[in-house]
């Protein structure tokens, strides 16, 4: 019967506003880790999870900032940029966006700071700028890093993360093993300190080479530190490897690293090796020649 | 399939010259040298001293093995730390001695295992190439067949490198390439094209000084040719190379890779 017959409602969206609490955006990260949801701010400055303590990986920037003293830094070779050698399809394009979304250049930053007072050449790798992987450009602000230390006599800190070699430029990106390792030489041959600490990730070329060069090796806690991918690996032997297989902690086991330093004081014991590295002359290198 | 996929093909095959060719063709009166000093022998590298047209060298290079067993045992030409450490031994004896070094590399790669980065495959590839850089006796390098990644650039930090014609010589095999940037190792051949990874290229591009031509008018060169008129080649390289002041040659390899 027409009579009783249901009217049609209107139907109402549910909107997303009125589903639970609101949380603005970026407040709650995820640990890649333990995969719980961490509130940023219980990050900290080193960005530490507080439930299992990994550390995360941060931006080249954000490094700068917790290692160097206030408005001490002086960037070197900006306009370093990355070529094309190979003609890579769409390479260009590829580097322009990461250079918009991270805010670098390249996956290195280079240039001169103080560190707990003392004079310093540092580089700084970031992942997040294809995988740091080391091409020309990176190659290049390396090799100047090293020639211009040798120069003004200073010590060279060096934050590794990188997952190799850029394999848009091919051949070329493998000579820059060479050519960093060279430079390398040259400035260890004057009598300076060289101070690497092995970031999450350090593998493939970068490891087989500057990454492995220090006077002394550092690592962060729970950093991936190896030359072969474990993916590699796994194919290779056709069997599955341990987790871990290439963490720091095992690396420094199998003698390859001198100490494993948590980021709250990475800070000071850099500040403190420095200073064991500098001569009373207050200068670097001088007791060579 | 495409020309480079071609040269890689050849430039893998077993039956190319050797390094046991060069060691019993090439070099006279060969004396094998063996181990690391540090932990074993790496069979995947042969290392040793003999004469190249009446001048003491150091001669050291990739073997992969003709038969599968001496294949398995020589690890099909992929070193492990202990072949890097055992070539570096080898060379700072070779600098002692004033003797001239020609390396000789035939290999996919530094070995991927578990005991190959236990032992610190990275650490060993990074020490030659600090090492070499400052060695202070004349360094030829010559890619016989594969010159796979850092794992042949640990033996090429070289006053000059030299290419078999249908050699190659990249970052990484084109398979791996190829899986890496488009997730897909059944585009080797289009990756090989990309990679410019033949000799030709390469000498085109500056990475290396000289082409070993393997044929002639279409036909393979016979195996004692081709060592005969590489001798020739060789000893006028080292000769010329050894004239120059330590400060020069020093210098010259410095500028060769810091302009890459």
């Amino acid at each position: 019967m027409r009579l009783f017959k249901k009217r049609p409602y209107i139907s109402l969206q549910k909107t997303e506003a009125q589903n639970g609490p609101q949380v603005p955006d970026g407040m709650f990260e995820k640990c890649p880790n333990c995969q719980k949801p961490i509130y940023v701010k219980s990050l900290g400055k080193a960005r530490r999870c507080p439930n299992c303590h990994y550390t995360f990986r941060i931006s080249a920037q954000e490094r700068l900032a917790i290692t160097v003293d206030a408005s001490s830094f002086n960037e070197w070779d900006t306009e370093v940029t990355t070529g094309n050698p190979l003609d890579f399809p769409d390479y260009e394009n590829k580097i322009a966006k990461i250079q918009i979304r991270t805010g670098l250049r390249e996956a290195v930053m280079t240039g001169e700071a103080r560190i707990g007072g003392h004079e310093t050449a540092i580089g700084i790798m970031d992942s997040h700028f294809i995988m740091g992987s080391m091409g020309q450009a990176v190659g290049e602000k390396i090799t100047r890093l090293f020639e211009r230390a040798a120069e003004k006599n200073l010590p060279v800190v060096l934050f590794t993360a990188s997952g190799g070699a850029r394999m848009q430029e091919g051949i070329f990106s493998l000579m820059q093993m060479a050519k960093t390792s060279a430079a390398i030489k040259r400035f260890s041959d004057k009598g300076l300190f060289y101070l690497t600490v092995l970031t999450d990730p350090t593998t493939g070329g970068v490891t087989a080479s500057f990454a492995m060069e220090g006077d002394i090796i550092l690592a962060e806690p729970g950093a991936l530190v190896g030359f072969a991918g474990k993916r590699v690996i796994e194919q290779t032997i056709k069997a599955s490897l341990p987790d871990d297989f290439q963490l720091a902690e095992t690396v420094m086991k199998n003698g390859f690293i001198d100490q494993i330093v948590e980021r709250e004081k990475l800070k000071q014991v850099i500040t403190d090796l420095i200073d064991m590295h500098t001569y009373p002359t207050g200068k670097e290198g001088d007791h060579d020649e | 399939m495409s020309n480079a996929m071609d040269i890689v093909n050849q430039a893998r095959r077993t039956d190319r010259l050797s390094m046991k060719d060069i060691t019993t063709g090439l070099v006279e009166g060969f004396i094998e040298l063996h181990g690391d000093r540090l932990y074993k022998d790496d069979e995947a590298i042969i290392g040793g001293i003999g004469k190249i047209s009446g001048m003491p060298v150091t001669v050291i290079g990739n073997e992969k093995g003709t038969d599968v067993n001496e294949s398995v045992r020589r690890n099909f030409g992929s070193p492990h730390p202990e072949g890097y450490r055992k070539s570096l031994r080898l060379m700072k004896q070779a600098e002692k001695f004033n003797r001239p070094i020609v390396n000789f590399i035939n290999t996919s790669g530094a070995y991927c295992g578990v005991e190959a980065e236990e032992r610190g495959q990275g650490e060993a590839i990074a020490t030659n190439l600090f090492e070499m850089s400052n060695l202070k006796v004349p360094v030829l390098s010559i890619i016989m067949g594969e010159g796979g990644s850092g794992g042949a650039l640990a033996l090429a930090l070289a006053d000059e490198v030299w290419m078999m014609e249908f050699s190659i010589y990249s970052i990484l095999s084109p398979e791996g390439f190829a899986s890496i940037l488009w997730k897909d190792a059944k585009r080797s051949s289009e990756a090989a094209d990309l990679m410019k990874l033949t000799s030709y290229d390469l000498k085109e591009l500056g990475i290396v000084e000289k082409v070993i031509n393997e044929k002639n008018n279409d036909q393979w060169i016979d195996k004692q040719l081709l060592m005969k008129q590489m001798k020739s080649d060789i000893t006028k390289k080292l000769n010329e190379l050894a004239a120059l002041p330590v400060e020069y040659l020093l210098e010259n390899r410095y500028q060769r890779f810091r302009n890459f």
